[in-house]
């Protein structure tokens, strides 16, 4: 906690550098994310049920139906920005070292971009049928 | 990384074992947090097999009763003895609470530990280090703000809004909460703590400050605030029976109301 050589007092200390004025909008979207992802995830259940036993053909053409397309969009859109925000949070909770932070959000961010990259190329593929 | 275990110095021992005198009718032990800081020992468990008979009924009473009459160097902090002054806020069987309206017969088992508020640096025994705690009260400015010239008589308030600071101006500071937030615990430089967040609502909502949206800029932070994740651990120990954890999710709505 504090460094013996740390001489400033107590309250500059804990005024450190002020507040970020930020916070309120990662809130709201996290929120934002929860509320989307309950219709959301029900109807990706509802899919996987729907798609139990389906053959090859028909698994691609009701993938590639609009509405399941832009749904199942929706549902990786929201939830890996939820995911992202979440991770985020925790990570300032309990990643302390300057190396250890940074290299660990940088890593979540690049990491939730990616997952979403693969998801939404294959998912435009298969409406696209290219 | 996070720190998930304490550090060679402050790791504890076993200490000293005090019997109980001949003739005790009824015997409880007290593990008891000692540590000394002009010595160079680790802190150390002392265990004190107390006749309860003799003493008063509160912890803090037992506490007394040992300093009194087995070991004069036992030191804590009390004044009140009546849980108003937040001075003996101390972990008693696992939970921090105050120790003069905790009851010994209170705590289940043979055996009841004794340390002081966890997470906080040890002065003495069960004296921990609050500076950081009243720095950090003392950061979010817990006063009446106002430009409009004083009134000649009082700044006057509706009884409503006299209303909406029940159930916040009743803390005693005493930092049972603070001290058992898990949030507090891995970013307490940065984090503000449920005791100071619970003083920043109680002068948000007052009617008669003029300053809310300064309070509101300087508590949106991710760290300052946000680290709340809404654990609860300071709603269960508060020993005023207050929620702090409901207070830092009203300023949380208020910042959201400000911005949507
Ligand atoms: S609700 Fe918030 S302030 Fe209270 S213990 Fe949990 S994280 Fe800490
Ligand atoms: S809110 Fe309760 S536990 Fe926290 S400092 Fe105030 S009185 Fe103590
Ligand atoms: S001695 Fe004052 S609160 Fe316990």
């Amino acid at each position: 906690m504090k460094k013996s050589s740390d001489m400033r007092t107590a309250l500059g200390r804990v005024r450190g550098l002020g507040a970020a004025r930020e916070g309120t909008g990662h809130f709201w979207a996290i929120r934002l994310t929860s509320i989307a992802l309950v219709p959301l995830t029900f109807f990706v259940v509802g899919l996987l049920f729907a798609l139990n036993g389906a053959g090859y053909a028909e698994m691609r053409s009701i993938l590639g139906n609009p509405l399941v397309s832009m749904m199942l969009l929706a549902t990786i859109g929201a939830s890996l920005y939820h995911m992202w925000l979440g991770m985020q949070d925790i990570l300032l909770d309990y990643a302390h070292g300057e190396a250890s932070k940074y290299g660990l959000l940088i890593l979540n961010t690049f990491f939730c971009i990616a997952i979403g990259a693969i998801c939404a190329f294959s998912l435009l593929k298969i409406a696209f049928g290219v | 990384m996070v720190q998930l275990t304490l550090p060679k110095n402050s790791r504890v021992g076993n200490g000293r074992r005090f019997s109980a005198p001949a003739g005790a009718s009824r015997v409880k032990t007290f593990k008891i947090y000692r540590y000394d800081p002009e010595g160079l020992e680790n802190p150390r468990w002392d265990s004190y097999d107390v006749d309860v008979d003799a003493c008063g009924p509160m912890l803090l009473d037992v506490l007394i009763h040992i300093k009194n009459n087995i070991d004069p160097t036992l030191t804590f902090r009390r004044s009140c003895r009546e849980g108003v002054c937040g001075s003996c806020a101390m972990n008693i069987g696992g939970r921090n609470t105050l120790a003069c309206t905790h009851g010994w017969e209170e705590v289940p088992g043979k055996e009841v530990t004794i340390a002081p508020l966890p997470s906080m640096p040890v002065v003495k025994d069960l004296v921990p280090d609050l500076t950081m705690f009243y720095a950090q009260y003392a950061s979010i400015e817990p006063w009446l703000q106002t430009e409009t010239p004083m009134p000649q008589k009082e700044w006057r308030q509706a009884p409503e809004d006299r209303e909406k600071l029940d159930g916040l101006y009743e803390c005693i500071l005493c930092a049972c909460c603070t001290t058992s937030c898990p949030s507090y615990w891995w970013n307490g430089e940065k984090y503000l703590g449920p005791a100071t967040l619970l003083h920043a609502y109680r002068w948000l909502i007052d009617s008669r400050d003029e300053a809310t949206g300064d309070r509101l800029d300087a508590l949106e932070d991710p760290f300052k605030l946000y680290r709340c994740h809404t654990i609860m651990n300071c709603a269960q120990v508060c020993p005023k029976g207050l929620n702090p954890a409901k207070a830092i999710a009203e300023i949380k709505l208020m910042l959201a109301e400000r911005m949507v």
